[in-house]
């Protein structure tokens, strides 16, 4: 008798754990190249790693706002140069390994060694200091404060790694973080599974795979199929409205950090002349823009930065679509006759649809554009390497990136002292207010200029399953972060 | 006179169809293919769009006459490319072969296993890598594929012909080879080769909308219908028209073509009727 | 016999060692690197230098070439750029998806094409013939990614007996797999099959008119029992060049296809590998499937040699 009480508990406690499903699938569109956040710029790395295997001292959650992560405090002192971390207790790397504050100086060393790869190594120009107090404690010191550098932490190009298996973390990463590496079928999938001994309390998912579904088409057919119970940014947003049809999935139209933009090419005529930009600005008309290329899912900027942050200016009526208003312009440039100039797109679908319709609304006031679609590689070094374009639609996704316009010598050419300065005393600033006052000027001062035509925010499309929670709706940086991450009616 | 066949009549009716309609899509569409109109996006076939509009608002009918238009000219120029450098070369290493010169004949046929070693679309994808796509580039890509087929074919034929009596009458006559070439040898091939370039055409209809379905044949706003198709391809769960009839536009007409072909050869040669079939390989 | 195969094997290699120089010469002229690509619009051209360097990107021409000939002959094709594990390996692989794949693929056009054409042979001119062969020239004229977008259309999304996307790795089971395969397969046997059974038909009509044929009709064989026994064995010939032919041409040819159905085979590895500048992942595919392409070429050609003794001589 109690044998079958035993047995019948075993068959129970089956299909309990049949209701409560513990792993996930996930569909990934761009296959990460590798798996190490502080070398090279692929925003899929992130999208895999950042969070999950990796964690910086800092950790950015799906709101943007930066929240304690192997740090647990720290203390900044009053001519805001100086940071003192204290550092988590008992936190192991995936292999074993105990954590403490060399590990941090040894990875902040490594991103601004000399030689070294890390795509975003300015964020560790400003140091001059790493003083490692106790194993748990850890100073840095910066050449002057700098109000961006603790979100800056918090980005995957500055997570921290272990000295001895930094080198190959491209293919086996190991961090601190909720899920450790498992195994990557190149080409198909990579798994990580739950790392049960995390500091900060296991997740409730068991395992998690990224799928990459390059294909639009099997991203549709694999999740009406039920293989993939996640799509954290569905790769084509004309699909949306069938998801949302069907009470089996949720979708949820977030934002990215990516500002879509006609970028111009500022040192080059007819575009060193403002005239022929506030042209080209009235001329563009953004409604169409979203209708025709996002299928009405994106969110229209006036300007170079995240319409949900708190200092956006909306500046969308500056230049408002007026066809006429145009024409004037140009006339005034001495265009009447209007010219020709290329538009250069890379691969992605956002800018190929933009970019047609983009022809075409110029073409209404005498601009003849004329196409060339391009790879990732030739833009790389066509358009961003060597200047050698006219017009040319991208995303910039990075996060607090409207300091690109400070470059002069960045690929759209913008040279002007008043912005300079405006970010220049960004950086000096230690006072948030100050700050926020000139964040506001500087995306003002750009837009005015009509740099660049501002077109849209790129949506972050989430599609997913209804019984899946704790996915992030928003992409502030490129993360699935699936700490949080559970399905509903599961244990 | 003997009845034509059945296959050249329906192929060159077909075929006639196209051309007839890439043709008219010179002076007039139902409606302008580069005007975008996002109310219209996604309408059903109907009277006012026969074959229905895109997710831009254009029509169908109109974009696949051009398209089509686009493909036969990238395939004409193709072929072109292909018979312009292969027929004289096979002729060529031909004579030269039968005048004792057997060297460049094997540079020749060595060059052409090495092209047909490659793979063709991996190629075609290597060359716009190298130059960015675009038509020319499509065009370069497929015809550098037909110079061997060409060479190879009128090779073969020429040196069948060197050892005819009348090309040793017209040696004897003291002739130069590229004389007996051209007046003897190139009627006598003729008939192959249009046979074999209405193949070839054929297969360049369905290489340029494999380069234009990747993305690297005809650049926007000019339409193709292997670029329509692969815009189509997110869209087909609501708007299935969208690949049904560019998709059927290529098949129709590579249907025609190849059938056109297998008439005129076996209008032109009944012999070689049986051997039906067996270039469509390449 | 002993000349003719040295003679074709110094052919061989000829083509082989100018292939690999071709090769060569067309990656170095594409525009663009590896190490500018993974730094994607970031500002910092000290690190895409570094990475260079780290990548041995900055040695020169001819050193690059015999390390890579030279590591090859050795079955070292070198460290992927963006993946940073050794080639031999990604390319393993891939062959693991792609050769399942294409001989699948060959096995359906062969059941369908092989009976076909016997069946169009024997009835020849009759409605059936016609019916079969105008079936055969549509099957032609069907361009391989479109067919593919139909059968998702009716398999995956009307009838949802496939899902069309993604391969669930051999360890997952072979049924499994075989299932995910079933779709891209089809596509890329329709247009195969249906060049298939012309030529199988071609091939019998002419067997048919053989003296053998004729002499074992005579000796009150029916055609189709003379067929079976004796035409069939050598109608396959031809169909087993053009099969040898195919399966280089699937294992290349199946990029678009592998993309459609998310599947990661060899074709979509070099296409990625292209657009991500991993030329060393590029060159060395490309060579293997130029040296698949030569060696099934070898191997057909010894094997008429073989079969009919006069091509041995002169043979060009």
């Amino acid at each position: 008798m109690k044998c079958l009480l035993q047995i019948m508990m075993i068959w129970l406690s089956g299909i309990c754990a049949s209701f409560g499903q513990n792993t996930i699938n996930l569909g990934l569109q761009l296959e990460p190249p590798n798996l190490d956040p502080t070398s090279g710029a692929a925003a899929a790395i992130d999208e895999v790693v950042y969070g999950n295997i990796f964690e910086g001292l800092v950790r950015i959650n799906q709101k943007g706002e930066v929240v304690p992560g192997l740090a647990l405090f720290w203390e900044l002192s009053t001519d805001g140069r100086s940071y003192v971390f204290h550092l988590a207790d008992g936190v192991k790397f995936h292999d074993g390994e105990l954590f403490d504050a060399e590990d941090v100086r040894y990875s902040f060393n490594r991103a601004r060694a000399a030689g070294s790869t890390n795509a975003k190594k300015y964020i560790f120009e400003p140091i001059v200091n790493i003083d490692v107090f106790d194993p748990l404690t850890v100073m840095i010191t910066l050449n002057h404060a700098r109000t961006d550098f603790l979100f800056n932490l918090g980005l995957g190009d500055a997570v921290i790694v272990n000295e001895s298996s930094a080198a190959n973390n491209a293919f086996n990463p190991i961090g601190t973080g909720p899920f450790k590496f498992d195994k990557w079928v190149r080409g198909n999938s990579i798994n990580i599974v739950r790392n049960d001994n995390y500091w900060g309390g296991a997740p409730s998912l068991v395992s998690a795979t990224f799928k990459i579904i390059t294909d639009p088409l099997s991203a549709y057919t694999a999740m009406m199929a039920g293989d993939i119970d996640a799509f954290p940014n569905y790769p084509a947003p004309e699909n949306l409205f069938l998801f949302n049809n069907d009470a089996n999935f949720e979708v949820v139209i977030g934002l990215t950090a990516g500002e879509t933009i006609l970028a111009t090419n500022n040192k080059k005529a007819p575009f060193d002349d403002i005239l022929v930009r506030k042209a080209m600005a009235h001329a563009i008309n953004r409604t169409e823009l979203i209708n025709g290329a996002m299928f009405g899912n994106a969110v229209p900027i006036g300007t170079h930065f995240a319409p949900d942050h708190p200092d956006y200016v909306d500046m969308t009526e500056l230049y408002p679509h007026n066809l006429s208003k145009a024409r004037e312009y140009l006339k005034d440039a001495g265009y009447q006759d209007g010219f020709t100039v290329s538009l250069k797109l890379p691969p992605p679908i956002y800018a190929r649809r933009t970019g047609e319709l983009i022809a075409y609304q110029l073409e209404k006031i005498g601009i003849h554009v004329e196409i060339e679609n391009m790879e990732w590689a030739q833009w790389i070094d066509q358009v961003l390497r060597n200047r050698n374009f006219d017009l040319t639609i991208v995303s910039h996704v990075e996060p607090m990136d409207i300091n690109i316009y400070a470059n002069a010598n960045y690929y759209f050419g913008y040279d002007n002292q008043e912005f300079q300065k405006i970010i220049a005393d960004i950086d000096e600033s230690s006072d948030p207010r100050l700050t926020s006052e000139l964040y506001k000027k500087a995306q003002i001062k750009i837009a005015e200029d009509a740099v660049n035509g501002y077109l849209f925010q790129l949506g972050k499309y989430g599609v997913w399953k209804n019984n899946v929670r704790g996915m992030w709706d928003n992409y502030p940086i490129r993360s699935n972060d699936l700490r949080n991450v559970y399905f509903e009616g599961g244990n | 006179m003997k009845s034509l066949p059945l296959s050249l009549l329906v192929g060159s009716g077909l075929t006639l169809i196209f051309i007839i309609m890439a043709g008219l899509s010179f002076v007039w569409t139902p409606y302008d293919v580069t005007a975008l109109n996002i109310d219209q996006k996604f309408l059903d076939p109907s009277l006012l769009h026969l074959l229905g509009t895109d997710h831009f608002g254009r029509d169908v009918l109109s974009m696949i006459m051009v398209g089509t238009r686009n493909a036969i000219a990238v395939s004409i120029i193709a072929v072109g490319i292909g018979m312009i450098i292969g027929v004289p070369l096979g002729l060529w290493v031909a004579g030269s072969r039968m005048n004792g010169g057997s060297f460049f004949d094997e540079i020749l046929m060595r060059g052409n296993d090495l092209i047909f070693a490659f793979p063709s679309l991996l190629m075609a994808i290597m060359i716009t890598a190298v130059f960015g796509p675009g038509v020319i580039n499509a065009i370069i890509a497929i015809g550098i594929f037909n110079i061997p087929v060409f060479a190879r074919m009128t090779r073969g034929a020429a040196m069948g012909l060197w050892s005819r009596e009348y090309i040793m009458a017209a040696r004897v006559c003291g002739k130069g080879m590229w004389r007996i070439s051209y007046e003897h040898i190139l009627p006598n091939i003729l008939n192959l080769l249009i046979v074999q370039a209405t193949i070839q055409f054929s297969i360049a209809i369905i290489a340029e909308a494999s380069l234009s379905y990747v993305g690297l044949g005809t650049q926007p706003p000019m339409p193709s219908l292997g670029r329509m198709l692969n815009e189509a391809q997110t869209m087909i769960f609501f708007a299935p028209w969208l690949a049904y009839f560019p998709g059927g536009a290529i098949v129709t007409m590579v249907l025609g073509l190849n059938l056109m072909g297998d008439g005129i050869r076996d209008v032109l040669d009944p012999k070689l009727r049986q051997r039906k079939g067996q270039d469509v390989v390449a | 016999m002993l000349r003719f195969i040295s003679k074709r094997l110094l052919s061989l290699f000829s083509t082989l060692f100018v292939a690999t120089i071709v090769i060569f010469l067309m990656i170095e002229v594409v525009p663009g690197d590896p190490a500018a690509f993974m730094m994607g619009l970031s500002t910092n051209t000290e690190a895409a230098d570094a990475l260079r360097a780290e990548l041995g990107l900055n040695a020169g021409v001819l050193e690059r070439y015999f390390g890579w000939v030279t590591g090859m002959l050795s079955g070292d094709f070198g460290i992927s750029y963006t993946y940073r594990v050794p080639v031999s390996g990604l390319i393993f692989d891939r062959m693991l998806v792609s050769v399942p794949l294409t001989v699948y693929a060959l096995i359906l056009s062969t059941v369908i094409a092989i009976p076909v054409g016997v069946i169009a042979a024997s009835r020849r001119g009759t409605a059936v013939d016609t019916t079969l062969m105008g079936v055969a020239q549509v099957g032609v004229a069907v361009p391989n990614f479109w067919f593919a977008i139909l059968l998702v259309l009716l398999f995956s999304t009307s009838l949802q007996w496939f899902s069309a996307g993604g391969f669930p790795g051999w360890e997952a089971g072979f049924w499994l797999c075989l299932k995910s395969l079933t779709l891209p397969a089809i596509s890329l046997a329709l247009p195969q099959a249906a060049i298939l059974s012309r030529v199988m038909r071609s091939s019998v009509l002419e067997v048919m008119n053989e003296d053998y044929m004729r002499t074992a009709r005579a000796k009150g064989l029916s055609e189709r029992q003379a067929l079976l026994r004796h035409g069939l064995r050598n109608a396959l010939i031809p169909v087993l060049t053009i099969l040898g032919l195919q399966f280089s041409f699937l294992l290349a040819g199946g990029i678009i296809i592998e993309s459609i159905f998310s599947i990661p085979g060899l074709g979509r590895l070099v296409f990625q590998s292209i657009a991500q500048r991993d030329l060393i992942v590029v060159k060395s595919v490309v060579t293997l499937l130029v040296m698949a392409v030569v060696m099934i070429t070898f191997i057909v050609d010894l094997a008429y040699a073989v079969v009919d003794p006069r091509l041995r001589e002169g043979s060009n």
